[in-house]
């Protein structure tokens, strides 16, 4: 054996030297030394200069973070350093999202010792524990990389506590209508019962109202001293006058009936962008959400978490259709999405950012559906007055819903949620911050779990159903049972 | 340096009891028994104080809100236990940043509402059994949890109010209905690493 490596080890010198001694291969390892040399530098360059890592990839990312692939530091940070640095990165775009409702697996709960031992089996202390990424086809479409039936390592006795949970397999735990392990205290029990006997649609059926002029006052990020909350006229506009002159009439005349004018938020509220030293101000003919964020900043921040605006976060160029995995029309695909992407710039009709810009560029089967719904109906009632306020149901009704967020440690206020991401996945998030504004548990519960449903933008009845209100009714029977047998 | 380097050794500490208008001098070290002993008493000062002046009185006394396991939808205020809970988490949080100071502590039953709150170690279990058949005694040992050595002392939590009482026995997830006042209801259990 030692013979016959050394043999072809001679022998393999001597192809070598053939090669190295002709002229023209000599060139062509000239050549390829050369290349190797300016893929190395290529490679320096992406890897500490470049905006764009993706050529380090090691696997497809999910549709979550595909959009941002390009900035490894996003989630690994400059040093590629430790688990830490990742947990931290996730909890920087998805940690609110998990506080609301009720995260009942908060990282506390496990960090204390006596949960040592649960830690050995699933380590709920890092996201990517169940969350790994770059492993698409270990990936379902929640973004989970664990096994489904992963709450039985903590929860194999829980038909001893719930009788009616007898029989059950571990992996239909976060079936829709269930438990989803960010805010499983969503659908809990004694919520189910309250809800149970609630009609398909309700009696009162209008989504709340977004207050932002009502609370300015105690909003501490507002620029109050700048831009005192007095109504202006035409007379108060403060662009410079070389631009008022080029304004138009209608331009000035829809500033002027917006609630901009009405809060005094002038021309230069927008149009005027600090330099970073905050010294000088420049007129900027086009503003971006840099200037939004001045006074919309829960807004905005939530709109960089989501799916729209979330390169934008890390600095990277905005998104557009293009960079989308869902179905996108092909006319509107390089549109740069900010902002003024869905609202104009100076009439900010929330008709055309409820409905209108969704649908310029949404293609699927659920978007080019609204229209025959009977949501859509409601809608135009709505608008046209027919119907009280609140009562249509536009795309934003859904996917951006009005909700509570507490937007500091003192202010809770009622805002338009702008992460069109934040309710989607599982989709029973959705429940609570939107259906349920007009329709019962049972209903929401049994057609959110109906695809075909979904696939039609709920034109139709589900033809599905939910059983965690029947099996929250009986438990209930029971224990109102046991009370009386007392 | 951290903790459970500062603590005695174990045997050392044990013997070593605070009495009443004993001070430390300068420089000492806190043995471990008196410090848990001393996480204790503010712990349960503070949830007594929490039981009593805000929740029993608002609730019971002027009735002007209610008390609820729901807090959040029922925009009502947290029932005593959670509020004992969330201050755990807040300080599993918090201690984290302060390498100096390290412990866990826990409220725990034998019948427990949420069956996580269900003893699990042997020390536990050990614990409120024994705080349970031994009114007014304290449970103290060491256990060895994800390698780390802990000292793990355990405390009587006794039903003082008619409302812990009847909340615990009418809950449709009670183990166990017949409570009366001045039983063991459960017990809390503090955790601090030592070294060995």
């Amino acid at each position: 054996m030692a013979t016959a490596c050394t043999t072809n080890f001679s022998h393999y010198k001597d192809v070598l030297f053939l090669i190295m001694s002709n002229r023209d291969n000599k060139k062509i390892w000239l050549m390829w030394l050369g290349l190797m040399f300016i893929f190395i530098i290529y490679l320096t360059y992406t890897l500490t200069v470049s905006k764009d890592k993706s050529i380090f990839m090691p696997g497809e990312l999910t549709s979550g973070h595909h959009q941002i692939g390009v900035a490894c530091d996003a989630c690994h940070g400059e040093s590629f350093s430790d688990k830490e640095t990742i947990q931290n990165s996730c909890i920087e775009c998805h940690g609110d999202q998990r506080k609301k409702p009720f995260d009942s697996h908060p990282r506390e709960k496990f960090t204390d010792p006596r949960n040592a031992d649960r830690l050995e089996n699933i380590n709920a202390i890092y996201c990517v524990t169940c969350h790994v990424e770059h492993q698409p086809d270990l990936t379902d479409k929640t973004g989970l990389t664990q096994a489904k039936d992963f709450c039985v390592h903590c929860h194999q006795d829980i038909a001893k506590d719930r009788p009616s949970h007898k029989g059950l397999e571990f992996n239909s735990c976060a079936s829709a209508g269930c438990h989803n392990y960010h805010n499983n205290r969503s659908l809990y029990t004694d919520f189910l019962v309250k809800h149970m006997n609630e009609d398909d649609i309700l009696k009162t059926a209008v989504v709340p109202e977004k207050e932002l002029a009502s609370v300015l006052e105690e909003i501490t990020s507002y620029p109050h001293e700048r831009y005192p909350v007095i109504p202006l006229t035409l007379k108060n506009m403060d662009a410079p006058p070389k631009v008022l002159l080029k304004t138009s009439e209608n331009i000035k005349h829809d500033w002027l009936n917006t609630s901009h004018a009405k809060v005094g938020a002038n021309c230069s509220s927008c149009h005027i962008t600090e330099s970073e030293d905050d010294a000088v101000f420049e007129w900027e003919n086009k503003p971006d959400h840099k200037s939004c964020i001045k006074c919309h900043d829960t807004e905005v921040n939530h709109f960089m978490q989501g799916k729209h605006g979330m390169r934008l976060k890390q600095g990277l160029t905005a998104m557009t259709p293009a960079d989308s995995r869902l179905p996108m029309k092909a006319d509107n695909e390089e549109e740069k999405i900010d902002c003024n992407s869905c609202h104009q710039a100076h009439d900010y009709d929330l008709h055309t950012a409820s409905v209108d810009s969704c649908l310029s560029c949404h293609n699927d089967n659920h978007s080019l559906a609204y229209k025959e719904s009977s949501h859509y109906t409601l809608w135009n009632k709505e608008q046209s007055g027919e119907l009280e306020k609140g009562s249509g149901v536009s795309c934003a009704t859904c996917h951006m819903p009005r909700v509570a967020v507490d937007v500091n440690d003192w202010l809770r206020r009622t805002v338009v949620q702008h992460n069109q991401n934040a309710n989607l996945v599982p989709n029973e998030k959705m429940i609570r911050s939107t259906c349920m504004n007009c329709h019962g548990l049972g209903f929401s519960l049994d057609s959110l779990a109906d695809e075909s449903l979904i696939k039609n933008n709920f034109n139709g009845r589900p033809k599905l159903h939910i059983e965690s209100i029947d099996m929250a009714r009986k438990d209930n029977e029971r224990h109102l049972k046991s009370i009386n047998n007392e | 340096m951290k903790l459970s380097s500062l603590i005695i050794s174990m045997s050392a500490a044990l013997s070593i009891t605070t009495v009443s208008g004993n001070a430390y001098a300068a420089g000492d070290t806190v043995p471990v028994k008196a410090m848990a002993d001393a996480l204790h008493l503010v712990l349960d000062s503070d949830r007594t104080i929490y039981t009593r002046k805000i929740v029993n009185r608002l609730v019971k006394k002027e009735k002007v809100i209610k008390a609820s396991e729901h807090f959040d939808d029922d925009k009502a205020l947290v029932l005593p236990a959670q509020m004992f809970r969330f201050g755990s988490e807040l300080v599993q949080k918090r201690a984290k940043k302060l390498p100096d100071v390290n412990f866990s502590y826990s409220l725990q039953s034998i019948w427990p509402i949420n069956k996580q709150n269900a003893p699990k170690t042997k020390a536990e279990k050990d614990g409120l059994k024994f705080v349970a058949d031994n009114k007014g005694k304290n449970f103290y040992t060491e256990e060895t949890l994800g390698g780390q050595k802990y000292f793990t002392a355990v405390y009587a939590d006794t039903g003082v109010a008619p409302v812990c009482i009847s909340c615990h026995n009418k809950h449709k997830d009670t183990p166990k209905n017949d409570f009366k006042i001045g039983d063991v209801m459960g017990g809390v259990v503090i955790r601090i690493p030592i070294d060995g």
